[in-house]
This record gives structure tokens, sequence and C-alpha cells, in this order.
């Protein structure tokens, strides 16, 4: 293909140092026994074969960030005051956002990463609301894509629509070959990112050595499961406190989980002031902690830990889908079961839940071609919105 | 529903829906020891001029340096000096506020959520069941509706507290009593001196007014427990539920369907509610 590059694994850090002039350049690096994404630093080196421990959402979504500031012309609420003032004398207060966010690249981003953007795009570009601060980021990042050469025991992106060597949101597909990289651009955007000096055009043998890559991680995933109808069969768990708690009794509420999934996407927003100025700062959190739905009165929604998996399974395998055309709001990057403390597998919650759903609720008989009139009425519904008793607001 | 697309989508600046208006306080208003009221008034005069609302939409209110926290707005639309929300203290942003005095500046996003089908309720005679601070909400739609009265049946107002101490917006009970073809019951939860309207508990006191459900819409909003009573109670007299409405509440923190907390099942209270048929509420999770 025109525009495919080849870059020398002896020139892979030269190349970010040189992006690292005018952008921002997430790589993946080792901190510890983790792999993380951080900012390119060539004396910290790149970690480009052990999978990533994080995913790079921070990139777009930065686990804290400034959405506004503000500084009040008299003492804060609460501040310290100088003589002749009082506290309660805020009658002035300017407000500032934040500044525009650096052109980005992310290097070295998984298959599963960037397929988890396309969960992230209808909420944070709603067709009511757009959020501004993901928004400039989104049109400000390109995505390199690492393909996967090998994958994990806990990789399941196929069960979900992925894909090892994915392409979707990806600028660029980067697959390692014997001696360098296949750098092949995805978009108009990844083909002006390969402009570098250090960048050779490609051997005409490279895209399909890197076929054959692909082709041999995809063989290694194994078969997926058949989804379908997983929306439909927690709704009807939803009522099944049983199964639920089995579920999650080894759950320790870390929110581990929730941090290093690519798709969750949840946030809290908290105001921090010293004196007269201070910041209204988004960050991510975490439904796995009974804090996220307490409410000031004291009523908590979702005060035991079942509910709360039950919320975190449902969001990503049916509430998600109800809203978005069923998307699965998962990209099965196996993160959460890599990294869970106690072991808690987001895949056997899947399959069981199918499971358990087809025993309580057997499909209704196939329908006989003849008029509607002449049909049987079906078996008692599946209770497809989880309702089993009737109960108002309390 | 009133078009959908006619709904004011919040805006103060399109490119950003977290950026609250600065509005200042006018009118600070003491209802009861834990709930007081306060009138705002954007301070970008076009901003105010342009401010449209429908009854039973949220907004966020913000003090700087302490946070944001949802309430309705519960001045009527009809009514456009000033965006009134009543506040019962009970966390952290709700304390600050009630330390804040006429003068001092707020930020305010609004309006947020979806609001109350008053044009399908046309014709109809309407019964709101209010409990404690869920009086709020019903205000709105309540004032809405004598504002535009004959558009309307017979309206009775149920409103119940703890105590006559605890009774909000006191003031203008009266006055709500004095519009045509109109029914108040006030109710306290236990005898008090010099007290001469009701006492009892709001769902038997319903119960007691034995309300027609015919050509009747019922709204109801209140503590949890309160709500899930009046609804047995409404239940009991016979109303179904495409004919009952309630307005939820959800620990919130962006009130624009992105943070992701106030879910109940697929269903966002900032963005799909607050307001919500007995009919959908049943056709939802039960996660309440």
């Amino acid at each position: 293909m025109p525009g495919n590059k080849f870059l020398a694994t002896a020139d892979v850090a030269a190349w970010l140092g040189e992006l690292s002039k005018t952008m921002r350049v997430f790589a993946p690096r080792n901190e510890g026994q983790a792999v993380v994404y951080r900012e390119f630093d060539a004396a910290k080196g790149l970690e480009l074969r052990r999978k990533p421990t994080e995913s790079a959402k921070h990139a777009l979504f930065p686990r804290s960030e400034e959405l506004l500031s503000f500084s009040y012309l008299r003492p804060a609420f609460g501040a310290p005051e100088k003589e002749g003032e009082t506290p309660s004398d805020v009658s002035q207060v300017q407000v500032k956002m934040p500044v525009e966010p650096m052109p980005t690249v992310v290097f070295g981003m998984l298959g599963c990463d960037a397929g988890s953007v396309t969960t992230f795009d209808p909420i944070y570009d709603g067709s009511k609301f757009k959020d501004v601060y993901y928004l400039k980021k989104r049109q400000a990042t390109v995505f390199i894509v690492r393909a996967c050469a090998e994958v994990l025991s806990t990789c399941f992106c196929n069960w979900v629509g992925g894909d090892p060597a994915n392409t979707k949101n990806a600028d660029v597909l980067a697959t390692e070959l014997s001696d360098g990289w296949l750098l092949q651009p995805v978009t108009e955007r990844g083909e002006k990112a390969l402009t570098s000096p250090l960048l050779k055009d490609a051997p005409a043998a490279s895209e399909g050595q890197a076929t054959a890559i692909h082709d041999n991680a995809r063989k290694s995933l194994g078969d997926a499961p058949n989804l379908e109808g997983i929306d439909a069969a927690l709704f009807s768990l939803f009522a099944d406190n049983d199964f639920w708690q089995r579920q999650s009794a080894g759950c320790l509420a870390c929110g581990t989980c929730t941090y290093l999934c690519p798709t969750c996407h949840c946030f809290s927003i908290t105001d921090e002031t010293s004196a007269r100025n201070g910041v209204r700062l988004r960050s991510w959190d975490t439904c796995m902690a009974s804090l996220y739905t307490l409410e000031a009165s004291g009523h908590n929604p979702r005060s035991l830990k079942a509910a709360r998996l039950r919320n975190r399974v449902g969001h990503k395998f049916a509430y998600f889908l109800r809203n978005n055309d069923g998307q699965i709001s998962c990209c099965g990057c196996g993160r959460c079961i890599k990294s869970c403390p106690s072991s808690v597998d987001i895949r056997q919650i899947v399959k069981d839940a199918l499971v358990q759903a087809a025993s309580i609720a057997p499909p209704p008989p196939p329908q006989p071609v003849a008029p509607a009139a002449a049909s049987p009425k079906p078996a008692a519904p599946v209770k497809g919105k989880g309702r089993t008793k009737e109960k108002a607001n309390g | 529903m009133a078009d959908i697309a006619k709904i004011p989508v919040y805006s103060p600046d399109m490119a950003n829906p977290y950026m609250p208006y600065v509005a200042t306080l006018k009118e600070v208003i003491r209802e009861t020891h834990n709930i007081m009221t306060f009138r705002v008034v954007l301070d970008d005069a076009e901003a105010m001029k342009n401010f449209r609302h429908e009854p039973g939409q949220v907004g966020q209110l913000s003090v700087y340096g302490v946070g944001e926290a949802t309430f309705v707005i519960n001045s009527p639309p009809t009514r456009r000096e000033f965006i009134q929300f009543s506040v019962m203290r009970a966390g952290e942003v709700t304390s600050a506020l009630h330390k804040l005095k006429v003068g001092d500046k707020v930020g305010v996003r609004a309006p947020l959520g979806n609001h109350f089908d008053y044009n399908a309720m046309k014709g109809k005679n309407i019964l709101f069941v209010g409990g404690g601070i869920g009086m709020a909400p019903l205000r709105t739609l309540l004032l809405y509706m004598f504002d535009n009265r004959d558009d309307y049946g017979k309206i009775s107002l149920l409103y119940g507290a703890r105590s006559p101490e605890d009774m909000a917006f006191s003031y203008e009970i009266e006055e709500w009593r004095k519009t045509k073809n109109t029914d108040v019951v006030l109710t306290i939860d236990r005898e008090a001196e010099g007290w001469k309207e009701r006492v009892g508990l709001i769902p038997n006191v319903l119960l007691e007014m034995n309300p027609s459900p015919k050509d009747t819409v019922a709204i109801t909003c209140g503590p949890p427990i309160m709500i899930k009573f009046t609804l047995q109670a409404l239940d009991k007299l016979k109303f179904q539920p495409e004919q009952i409405f309630t307005t939820l509440e959800r620990r919130m923190k962006c009130g624009i369907g992105i943070c992701g907390r106030c879910n109940i099942g697929d269903k966002y209270v900032c963005v799909d509610g607050p307001v919500f048929s007995y009919a959908e509420l049943r056709g939802m999770v039960d996660e309440l």
C-alpha cells in the first residue's frame, strides 16, 4: 500500500523524540512492576512487548483535570479574612476556563484501547451536550495503535467486536516485524503524522508479514461465545439477589477494575480552594465505592456491593446497549480480570448470566407461520426490564 | 409531552455545559429551620432576559470553592423576574448555601432535565401531593397552572410536613387557597398547639380525601418513603400508573448525562428525568 512506512527498531526512540518537540507523546514504559502510558522520555525507555497495565484513556480523560478556575476578589467562602472583611463578603467572583489542550500522539496504544473510544464518543459528544474538554483532546490526539502479536489468557476482544489488529478509531496501525515496525496509516491524520525522514517506504513484503502476525493473534484468541441477548438476560436477572451475591462475594470494592477499564467513563466534580483562588476539578470516580451514590440525606440506592457489581456489569452489557444501538461498553482488554485482587472475572459473570437467565425464563415457543389472530399467546414473557415487584420510590 | 425540540437546553456558553452563569442572590427567605429559598438573577442581563425553563426542570447551584448540587427551579416560567431555588440543608453545598447572604455570588447551570407535561394535563383535574421539601417542584407547576388557571379543572393540593414549623411557603398558602376552584389541604404528622388543619400522615389523609381518579392527574413528590406509600394510596383510589407523576432525586454531578452516577438501569435521572410517570417507573429497574 502506498503510504505504508517502515521504522527500524533502532529508530523508534529517535522518532518519538522528534515528535515530542512539537507534540505531547504518550508511550508505554515500565514503572516498577507496571507498564504505564507516560509522556515519552528517552532516558526512561519504552515497553512495547508487555501489555500495558493501564489503558491510555487518560490521554483524553485525565485522572483529574481542571474544568474551571475561580478567584474571589474578596475572601473566598471559608477563607481567612483580612482586616475589615467578613467571610460572607464574597460578592465578587471571576470564573475562567482552562487552556487549550496540546496536540498529542499516543504511541503503542492497544487495539482494544482504541476500540474503547467508540464507547466514549457517544457519551461525551452527545446530541444535546458536548463535553468540550474531551472533544478538544479527541480532536487533537493521534492514535498509533500497536497490533497484538500475542494475546493473554485474559484477552477477549473478539467477544465484543474487537480485533488484535483493530483499526477502529486508529490513525495508524503499527505492527512489529523482525527488525522494525510497519506503520500503516488508517486516516489522513495518521498519514500526516508519518512524515519524518526516519520513516522509510515500507518494503512490499511487509504488509503480508503483518497480516500473518494479525491472523496468528486472532487464532490464538479462540472462539467467542454468542453474546446476543445478554442485555435482556441481565435485565431479567436484575432482581436475582442470589445471583449477584454469588458473583460479588469476593469483591473488595477497591475499584481497580474501574480505574484500569478503558471504557469506564464516570467522574466526580469537586471544588478545591485556598485563600481566594480555587479550581473545579473533574476526577475519575468508581461506581464500586458505596460513596458514589450516597445522597446527602443518607439514602443510598446502591449501598450493597452486589448492587454495585450488578450496575457495573449491567452498564457495560445491558444499559449502554439500550442507549447506543446495541453497542457493548466493554472492549475485552481483560485488565479488570488480570488486576482484580479477588479474581472477579467479568467473562464468567456474563456467561453465567446467559445460563441463569435461560434457566429462569425459557424462550417463548416458536411462532407458527399463521395469521396473528391464530397465534397462541406466548409463554410468560421474559421479564425484559427486570422488574419483578412493584415498587415506586423508596 | 411538549415538543422535545422546544425544551430549552442549558447553554450559557454553547461551547461549555460545565461553565455556570454567575448569578447574584437577590433575596433569601428562611422557610423553616432547615429550608431556605434563594432568589437569584443572572449577572449577564442578556442571559437573564433569554432564560427560559419549564416546570419540573432543575438547575445546578454552585458555591464556588465548595461545589455544586442539583435543585429544582421552583419559580414558574410565567414569573421571570428571578430564578428561585428552595434548599434543604443536608450536605456540604447546602450548608454553604445556607450561609450566603443577599448580594453574594453563586453559579447557576440551568435549566437541566425534563419537565412536567402541562400541555397533556390541560382540561384535567389536578391532584398535587407534596411532602416536606417535595413541595418545591410541585410549587413550580402549581403556580404555572394558577397563571393559566382556565386551562385546568379543579386543583387540589395535599401538602404535609412534620410540624407547622416545617411547612415551607406558609406565607403564600392563603393566596393559593383564594385561587378559584382550588382546594388546599394541609397536614402535620402529630398534633401541635394552635394547628387548625389536618393531622395525620399524607397517605392516610389522601385516602380520607378520597379524590376521584376520573379525568385527574396526580403529581407527587416528597421523601422516598412518603412517595412509596402515596403511590399505594393512589393505587387504592384506582388511579392508573399513567395518571401519576413524580420527580426523582439522585446524587448528581454533571447534570448532563455524562458523569454516570444518577442512573437507574439505562435511564439517567438528570436527562431522562427528573419527572417520570409511575408507568415509566414500573418499566425501569427497581433500584430507587
